[in-house]
């Protein structure tokens, strides 16, 4: 189908790829951190409470479930409520009429599926600010992200899980 | 007298038709308007390619900036000033980041970000922090000051209550737009009572929360939102043309790649068609240059890119149809292969648009939504979401509406001078005849 519905195509794609996401959050921050990763996601993303966040993306999710190409399941976990997104059957045939490639990205995503949301909204603000240098993004994140409570080892284990990610994507 | 409290001798103000006059006393304020970089905003249409529908809609973003500017203006000096909670240090930051918050978008910004892969956001940034007039108005007020401006334009500000001056479900940029698109497209949506409003809002640490009592004028401003979304920004012609000048910047861009020889060498795209564009180049954009390069691209070798050009410039749009993606992806594949048959590119004359829009959401606790609500002080004190008070707003909240476009050229499809059949079966899957 070529570029028709090709943005759609793509976030099929990564749900394919990471087989399950719990969580819009770190839905949210994948995708987010694949496009810094230079994987050519198209939605634009600011600044909000969790870090990096895309209307455009929570805008897309909601339409691939409403075509039947994305089951969303809502679940009861402690105190608040998560989503659980898989591919259905027709989002499978979908993407079998698409002619998307990203290499790499599955190994990148899987590797981000195993962190958990708080860990991604780290490393994705970490991301949003990478063009200052490490002590003002630290400063930002305490700053910013103050109810968090992020450690200094935690801003160096993003720094390190970002390099890392960089070479498994090998841009 | 330091700079940042410098007052002009004799206040300025601009004839303004949404909100009277706008009035500058603030020499930075002043300053910043006459910077290159604010006056090219005056060449760049706040509404993009709407002017193709409603032919009244022909203001600037310079119009508005200047609108957001005075409705911060009131909310400080007549609203806020006085306040145990409202820190006066924080005015000018305000009228500044509320002056300069559309400073980096360029010519048709929404198809141009997505086709050259931009973000206006990014060039609001380096204008204000590089090397630029505008950073220097800013830094005689102080070295940080320039990034205090980007940060509450970024939301990265820790100082919430001035971001949400901004940029919130209720701010100074949704009012003035609203009201200002109303005006100069001549629609009877978008009106509301914004003096009431203004004289409810009350600041707080982090957030404007409304007085109960202007409840009602908050209905109303959500409810113009909702219908000026729908009735006038994704108005389906406006649509059909941002969708063929996406497709003229695509079309170049592709031919550029191919080693393409333009008959009319588009040397302010080279930067854009490369990705290495720089903050020089980005300034000198504007409506003026994009439109002269279609104007001379009507009469290029390339078919596609002529054809393209010569639909914008006069006009002659695609038409539309209905599209529910969900139960039509597979009508749209064959489509895409018919379209190939018959000799006309799908990839430039068989597009997919989606709109959509979400009038009024709120924050849930223990949910993963990212939208500040708007907060009521009732009489008792006690701050409540609007939506808990308001039905009208709980019948609309969290609703998203979306709407799915299918657009082709009518003309080329009517054509039957070649490839009949294949037209024809085209037209029946259209459903045009």
């Amino acid at each position: 189908m070529k570029s028709l519905l090709k943005d759609h195509a793509k976030i099929i794609h990564a749900i394919a790829a990471s087989e399950e996401i719990i969580g819009r959050k770190k839905l949210q921050k994948m995708v987010y951190i694949a496009k810094k990763l230079a994987f050519p996601f198209q939605e634009r993303f600011q600044f909000h409470f969790y870090g990096p966040y895309s209307e455009e993306l929570t805008l897309r999710v909601e339409e691939l479930c409403n075509m039947g190409f994305l089951d969303e399941v809502k679940e009861k976990k402690g105190g608040y409520y998560q989503y659980r997104y898989t591919l259905t059957e027709n989002g499978k045939e979908f993407l079998s009429l698409s002619d998307v490639s990203m290499p790499n990205l599955q190994e990148c995503l899987t590797d981000m599926n195993n962190q958990n949301a708080r860990f991604l909204e780290l490393v994705s603000t970490v991301l949003y600010f990478d063009t200052l240098p490490e002590e003002e993004v630290k400063e930002k994140i305490f700053t910013l992200k103050s109810k968090q409570r992020y450690t200094d080892e935690e801003v160096e284990a993003a720094y390190q899980y970002i390099a890392n990610l960089r070479e498994k994507a090998g841009h | 007298m330091a700079y940042s409290m410098e007052k002009l001798r004799e206040e300025k103000v601009f004839k303004d038709p949404v909100h009277r006059y706008v009035h500058v006393r603030d020499r930075v304020i002043w300053d910043l308007i006459g910077t290159k970089e604010f006056q090219r905003l005056r060449r760049i249409k706040q509404l993009g390619t709407t002017y193709l529908t409603f032919h009244g809609a022909e203001h600037s973003r310079f119009n508005h900036s200047l609108g957001v500017y005075e409705i911060v203006r009131r909310i400080a000096d007549d609203v806020f000033i006085g306040r145990p909670e409202w820190n006066e240090d924080d005015r000018l930051l305000s009228l500044c980041a509320a002056l300069l918050h559309d400073l980096g978008h360029g010519p048709f910004s929404h198809s141009f970000e997505k086709v050259f892969d931009l973000d206006h956001e990014y060039f609001t940034r380096a204008i204000i922090l590089g090397e630029t007039e505008v950073n220097q108005v800013l830094s005689r007020v102080g070295k940080d000051f320039p990034i205090k401006v980007a940060e509450v334009i970024a939301k990265t500000s820790k100082n919430k209550l001035v971001v949400s001056l901004i940029s919130s479900q209720i701010d100074a940029d949704r009012m003035d737009y609203l009201q200002r698109d109303a005006y100069f497209t001549g629609v009877s949506y978008g009106h509301f009572d914004m003096e009431r409003i203004l004289r409810v809002m009350q600041p707080r640490e982090d957030q404007v929360v409304i007085k109960q009592s202007g409840m009602h004028a908050v209905e109303d401003y959500i409810m113009s939102r909702y219908q000026m979304y729908w009735q006038v920004y994704f108005h389906p012609v406006t649509r059909s043309a941002e969708v063929i000048l996406t497709k003229i910047l695509h079309r170049a861009k592709y031919l550029h790649g191919q080693g393409y020889s333009f008959r009319s060498q588009p040397i302010h795209f080279y930067s854009m068609f490369n990705g290495e564009i720089t903050l020089e180049d980005y300034i000198k954009l504007d409506e003026a240059i994009i439109l002269y390069y279609f104007q001379m691209w009507q009469e290029e070798e390339d078919s596609i890119l002529r054809d393209l050009c010569c639909r914008f410039m006069n006009r002659n749009l695609y038409k539309y149809a209905e599209f529910e993606p969900a139960k039509e992806y597979k009508k749209l594949a064959e489509l895409s292969v018919l379209f190939e048959k018959a000799g006309i590119d799908p990839e430039y004359y068989l597009v997919v648009d989606s709109s959509s829009d979400l009038p009024y959401d709120f924050y849930r606790p223990g949910e993963e939504e990212e939208r500040l609500p708007i907060h009521l002080l009732m009489k008792n004190k006690e701050i409540r979401e609007l939506s808990r008070e308001s039905e009208i707003v709980d019948a609309i909240s969290g609703k998203r509406r979306t709407d799915h476009k299918l657009y082709y050229p009518a003309d080329l499809l009517q054509d039957d001078s070649s490839e009949p059949l294949i037209k024809k079966q085209i037209r029946k899957l259209l459903e045009m005849d």
